[in-house]
């Protein structure tokens, strides 16, 4: 991020926050990426609750859960608890 | 107390989360999803406060910020004395006639800010009996500081200020009973909680919002970096943690001691208790605890495991078996 | 001079329930605090009237000065106004808690009754525990009586709410000297107090909703105080509070010159005294009540035609420096009356400030420093003539044979 930072005239006082942590994504801390199979999923919605980053959210036109790519940080969790084994982890691939 | 509210899944994922992603936890994080999971189960407008520790400082990296409710931090030592003084001022504010709804206020810590240093202000807001939940996010050891050893870390755990040396095997002391010290208060509500049961995280914590007065919740929230272990793993460890009894889940409402479910059905069918030994070998901190000179150490964890277990298991009435 | 424009009582109060009464008539919302001598007197005050319902505040009796602070300071970032009173060990149990007060910028009010650090344990007066807190932030006043206490309490509320300030307020004023002893002070109504210190004004500050928001912890309009700040910003913080500072005299002095124009009563202009300085040769400068006793020295030296004059800072934070540079700078020669030390430091904390700022002036006064009263000591009207004394002979002499010297000590 190359934005100019605020002089002390500028930024609200005593530290108050002014930009949401939604708009720091932490995605590209990932290697292993969590894949899905809609097949296999039933969408017994234990993933979304253990996932640390809130990187699997209910999609409500599609009526199903769908990752996050922005936030998810390749933990693992998800596809450790599913218990349908529906989500594998895949290596990121690499930049080239 | 008749609880009117159940936590459907669906109901869940579809709130909107109030600690959000863009935090700066590690991946594989335990208490993060322990904050999260609470965060899920409030009831209307609420006011945090954090100690300084871990997701004090994930949540809030100037000029970020992962909330989405108020949110103050001010030192160490000091969450439950933040949480007092929110309370009295909305208590002043209310009586004045300046605000009318009703705020909840949740102060979370972790072990060292609750189990050591934030001990004192704990006691102290307990016993003026404020109406706020504390929640101890319990990763047992300072990890922000680079895994020290706290008043919450297990006995045997290799911590840098307790590491596993060649005639010492690790901490020495076994973890404190703070959920017992806090029963000890005669608060109306103390549970202990595993992230590994998100749904009982959730009861507890609208339990814990509902009680008039001071509720304390000691959730168990297992650290990849310091209990060392691969990061898919949190929830499986939190889940070790209590079908071996090493980490018990009940609820104590107005001195009345229950096991919820995922411990009782332990307590009913003892066969399912599992050897802490399958819990120590999750972790590379109890890695020393497997070699043969210190293997002796297993058994003491074992006897000590099984002895507050019992002790639990005389308080809520079902005999030790 | 000011006319009088209410009626006032005068009631026989100590500087401890003088500090109570005040803060009982500026709708204080949240009062968290715990004992200690000699400021006790101000929380049982205050705890009886919450007891007989003559106020409507929240009273927390903490079990520590940190979380008594500390409350004061969320209570204070909820939204409402908030006082704590301490002194000596608490204060110092404070220490962490008042940097982070300023540093949230929220404007508590805390009342000092000022008493020596341990060891060896000491109960009586010096002002060791509130001189080492002079660098965290809050602002600073030195009362000289009872009545000074009772009016710097109100002013304080107004001065550290006042949104070009937004910082701590500290009124210390000495143990038992003040805190525990008796004096005809002159009160105002509830009503005129009320309406002097009206309803806390909550400023806006930007949000990470994008949004104007009122700088206070409110569900509906959530905002984020206290995070982990690093190189990128801290200063810039650090900037603002000084800046807070630079704004603080003018502010001090208006809400004085207001406040003088309802009760009649001024304290030089709010930041410093001065006694019979105009044409002074000769003047020591102090703060609290030992001011009393050296304005009486004055005036004999002056009725024995020695041009002796006083300078009582009321303010140490923020240091008036124009204020006290204009005032000394035509003088010969200054003592600077320290009731504190700093240990290993050539002299004490108020020596090394006045001596600072007439560091620039081109008369260039010879300033020398008495460190007195240390645990209490007495400090007689003999021992402040001898000091004036010893300026006589340096400005006789225009030589200093020592700088620092321990008044009232036994060899
Ligand atoms: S890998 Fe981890 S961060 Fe990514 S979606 Fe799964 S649980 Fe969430
Ligand atoms: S845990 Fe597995 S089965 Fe359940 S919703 Fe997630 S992916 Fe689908």
């Amino acid at each position: 991020m190359t934005e100019k930072q605020k002089g002390w005239k500028e930024v609200p006082v005593a530290g108050v926050c002014w930009k949401p942590a939604t708009d720091y994504p932490t995605g590209d801390w990932r290697t292993f990426k969590p894949i899905r199979d809609p097949e296999k999923c039933t969408k017994c919605l234990l993933c979304p609750m253990i996932c640390p980053d809130s990187a699997i959210e209910w999609n409500r036109n599609t009526e199903d859960i769908q990752f996050d790519y922005d936030f998810c940080k390749g933990c693992g969790i998800c596809a450790n608890e599913c218990p349908a084994e529906a989500i594998i982890m895949t290596r990121e691939e690499e930049e080239a | 107390m008749a609880t009117t509210w159940k936590f459907t899944a669906k109901e869940i994922v579809e709130k909107p989360d109030l600690f959000t992603s863009g935090h700066r936890a590690c991946a594989g994080c335990g208490p993060a999803i322990a904050l999260r999971q609470i965060m899920k189960a409030t009831r209307g407008p609420t006011i945090v406060t954090n100690a300084t520790g871990c997701m004090e400082v994930v949540s809030t990296i100037y000029p970020y910020t992962a909330w989405k409710v108020p949110w103050i931090h001010t030192a160490f030592e000091n969450a439950a004395a933040n949480a007092s003084g929110i309370a009295a001022a909305l208590k002043a504010m209310k009586r004045k006639g300046r605000l009318q709804e009703d705020i909840d206020i949740i102060a979370f810590a972790g072990d060292g800010g609750t189990f050591d240093i934030g001990i004192q202000a704990l006691s102290g807001a307990a016993e003026r009996g404020h109406d706020f939940l504390y929640v101890l996010y319990d990763n047992e050891a300072y990890m922000n500081t680079g895994i020290q050893r706290s008043g919450g870390t297990p006995h045997g755990a290799s911590t840098t200020t307790s590491p596993a040396g060649k005639v010492i095997p690790g901490k020495r002391q076994y973890k404190k009973a703070i959920a017992d010290i806090m029963v000890a208060h005669e608060i109306p509500y103390v549970a202990t909680a595993s992230i590994a049961y998100w749904q009982d995280v959730l009861m507890k914590t609208r339990k814990g919002l509902e009680v008039e007065g001071p509720a304390f919740l000691h959730v168990l929230a297992p650290c990849p970096r310091g209990w060392r272990y691969d990061t898919s793993k949190t929830i499986e460890i939190a889940q070790l943690a209590v079908e071996t009894c090493i980490f018990p889940l009940w609820e104590s409402t107005d001195g009345q001691c229950s096991l919820s479910p995922q411990s009782k059905i332990v307590a009913l069918k003892p066969e399912r208790k599992r050897p802490v030994k399958e819990y120590l070998e999750t972790q590379r901190r109890f890695r020393h605890l497997l070699t043969p000179e210190f293997e002796s150490e297993i058994d003491n964890i074992q006897k000590m495991t099984d002895k507050r277990w019992n002790k639990l298991l005389r308080r809520c009435n079902l005999v030790s078996l | 001079m000011t006319v009088v424009s209410v009626q006032q009582n005068v009631l026989a109060l100590n500087g401890d329930e003088a500090v109570a009464l005040a803060v009982k008539q500026s709708d204080v919302d949240v009062v968290a605090a715990y004992p200690i001598t000699p400021q006790t007197i101000i929380v049982e005050r205050f705890s009886e009237y919450v007891a007989d319902g003559e106020v409507d505040t929240e009273f927390v009796c903490t079990e520590s000065e940190h979380s008594a602070l500390t409350a004061c300071l969320t209570a204070s970032a909820t939204g409402v106004r908030t006082f704590t009173a301490s002194a000596s060990a608490g204060l110092a149990l404070m220490h962490e808690i008042l940097y982070v007060t300023s540093g949230c910028r929220a404007p508590v009010v805390m009342a000092i009754a000022n008493r020596a650090l341990s060891a060896p344990i000491n109960i009586h007066c010096d002002h060791s525990d509130s001189m080492v807190e002079r660098d965290s932030g809050w602002i600073q006043v030195y009362v000289e009586n009872s009545q000074e206490a009772y009016d710097s309490i109100i002013q304080a509320f107004r001065i550290a709410e006042n949104p070009e300030v937004l910082l701590p307020v500290m009124v210390c004023l000495d143990a038992f000297f003040l805190s525990h002893t008796l004096e005809n002070v002159r009160v105002l109504s509830d009503d005129i107090v009320q309406g002097f210190v009206g309803l806390r004004k909550i400023p806006l500050v930007a949000s990470h909703e994008g949004k104007k928001v009122p700088f206070r912890l409110d569900p509906e309009n959530p905002i984020t105080i206290g995070p982990l700040d690093l190189y990128d910003y801290y200063f810039e913080h650090k900037r603002q509070q000084e800046e807070a500072m630079n704004h603080a005299p003018q502010v001090i002095k208006r809400v004085h010159d207001e406040y003088a124009q309802l009760s009649g009563r001024r304290y030089g202009n709010g930041l410093i005294e001065t006694y019979e300085l105009e044409d002074a040769e000769i003047a020591a400068v102090c703060v609290g009540s030992t001011a009393g006793t050296a304005k009486t020295v004055v005036d004999e030296l002056r009725a024995k035609g020695v041009k002796a004059g006083l300078l009582r800072l009321r303010t140490f934070r923020p240091l008036p420096t124009a204020d006290v540079k204009e005032a000394l700078e035509s003088v010969r020669a200054i003592a600077v009356m320290d009731r504190s030390n700093s240990f290993g430091g050539n002299g004490g904390p108020v020596f090394h400030e006045i001596r600072h700022i007439l560091y620039d002036s081109k008369t260039h006064p010879h300033v020398v420093n008495y460190i007195y009263g240390l645990g209490g000591r007495d400090m007689p009207q003999s021992l402040i003539r001898g000091i004036y004394r010893d300026l006589g002979e340096i400005s006789e002499t225009d030589r200093v044979e020592s700088r620092v010297h321990f008044a009232g000590v036994r060899e």
